[in-house]
């Protein structure tokens, strides 16, 4: 059994940032990671990031990502990559481990879940050919690795992961031949719907895919004007000849562990699914394990690395490495940098929800 | 960005060509490769899906073990990728 004061799985943008601050302030840290390599999705971000002129607007996803790196390495953040983190025990002290072959347990006071998010699927005849594939499984093939999925990409959902991956497809060399949004009007940002259609991609709101077709791979696609009622509009079907169809249609909290520790959860259809309630600190309705980033509710990166922060000053001062007073002051500039991220129209509907769920966890 | 060696694999039999330490599966979709399995039941086709090792659907036999997730498993040369029909059998690399 290895033992730590506190273990974070995911590391991530949260996760690092969690460790990170608990790190400095001197708590033995140990984070969990099933990837190769740290960093969690940031470095599939090759964009500038929007939002708060405070927090990281106008910088890079991968920037962002290469200093978090840089800086836990600095604060002495231990990361153990190649390990799933597969099972919680012991009223949510224990970790099961599972690393090459070999099965390890860790056991720790204090355990953030920093386990990030799942894409969101739609079911359509021919959802499971080759070629249908999450628009940010196309981004990490893409900005990641360099391979293209497909030439000629049907993108369906207008939000800003449908607009931005649109637009780096194109970068890359590949054909969008539309966007297709079921509501009426487009999800994202303005601008960077615009980049796409100054560029030729037609944005086709109030629309969807009805099916893919092909032999073995996707071919075709078949696109159709829907009503008020989501119904589809008879005589409206259209066809394109597509190799890839990428879905940008949200994403889920991947919170099993949670699940299986007994947390409490509610559905919050703004924040992805199912979240397990938290308080103020982040904590779950079980002491001591606590949850940030994308598993605590879909949000921003930068959100996500502010939550982590939170948790970390948390589980310091419960250790006695930081004050209460030093606490306080650390946690009353993360929440206004929270602040300033949860403003505008998406930010002010995600706070409002935030406060929900921290009042249902009490 | 840093490209590993290129290297050489076999996939169902042939060579080809990838880079060391990049997923089994974008080695395989840069060589035109969409199928990478067949389902159990209904033997239909299966490609990548979410391409960071949740969904499963990538899953191959690779050097005689069955349900690898390509999309995470990095290349090596030399390695024997299979496509994989239904839970695949271990042991086989042919």
């Amino acid at each position: 059994m290895i033992e730590t004061e506190f273990a974070v799985v995911g590391a991530g943008p949260a996760g690092l940032s969690a460790a990170l601050e608990a790190g400095r302030a001197g708590v033995k840290t140990l984070v969990i990671d099933e990837n190769q390599a740290s960093g969690g999705q940031l470095f599939k971000q090759i964009h500038k990031f929007f939002g708060s002129k405070e927090h990281w607007a106008g910088t890079r996803g991968i920037e962002i990502g290469n200093r978090l790196l840089m800086e836990s390495e600095k604060a002495g953040v231990k990361v153990m990559l190649d390990t799933v983190a597969w099972g919680i025990f012991d009223g949510g002290k224990v970790l099961a481990l599972k690393q090459n072959e070999g099965i390890r347990r860790v056991h720790a006071q204090n355990i953030l879940l920093a386990t990030g998010a799942s894409e969101n699927a739609l079911a359509f005849p021919g959802w499971t050919l080759p070629g249908v594939l999450g628009a940010g499984a196309a981004q990490t093939l893409v900005n990641l690795h360099r391979v293209l999925p497909g030439m000629k990409v049907l993108m369906v959902g207008s939000g800003n992961v449908g607009l931005i991956v649109s637009y780096q497809l194109l970068q890359a060399g590949a054909k969008i031949v539309a966007v297709v949004e079921a509501l009426p009007k487009i999800g994202g940002y303005g601008v960077h719907a615009s980049k796409i259609r100054r560029m030729g991609v037609p944005i086709l709101v109030s629309h969807t895919v009805k099916e893919a077709a092909g032999d073995g791979k996707v071919e075709r696609a078949i696109v159709t004007q829907i009503d008020e009622q989501w119904h589809p509009v008879p005589g409206t079907e259209r066809e394109f000849e597509v190799d890839t169809i990428c879905m940008a249609v949200g994403l889920h909290p991947l919170a099993e562990l949670a699940w299986i520790a007994g947390c409490q959860f509610a559905y919050i259809a703004e924040l992805g699914g199912h979240v397990p309630l938290h308080g103020k600190n982040m904590e779950t309705t079980i002491p001591g394990l606590y949850v940030a980033g994308d598993a605590a509710g879909i949000g921003e990166a930068t959100a996500a690395m502010e939550e982590g922060r939170l948790v970390g000053v948390d589980v310091a001062r419960r250790l006695g490495r930081l004050s209460d007073r030093e606490a306080e002051m650390l946690v009353s500039e993360i929440e206004s940098r929270i602040e300033s991220i949860r403003s505008g129209p998406f930010g002010d509907m995600l706070r409002e929800v935030k406060k929900k769920l921290i009042e249902r966890r009490g | 960005m840093n490209k590993g060696q290129e290297v050489e694999f076999v996939f169902d039999g042939k060579r080809v060509k990838g880079y060391e330490g990049e997923p089994i599966a974008t080695a395989l979709l840069a060589s035109g490769v969409k199928v990478f399995r067949y389902t159990v039941k209904s033997g239909s086709p299966r490609g990548v899906f979410c391409a960071i090792g949740r969904c499963t659907d990538c899953v191959m036999t690779v050097d005689g073990m069955p349900n690898v997730r390509t999309c995470i498993t990095p290349l090596r040369g030399g390695l024997i990728v299979q496509t994989q029909k239904g839970l695949g059998s271990w042991g086989d690399t042919r």
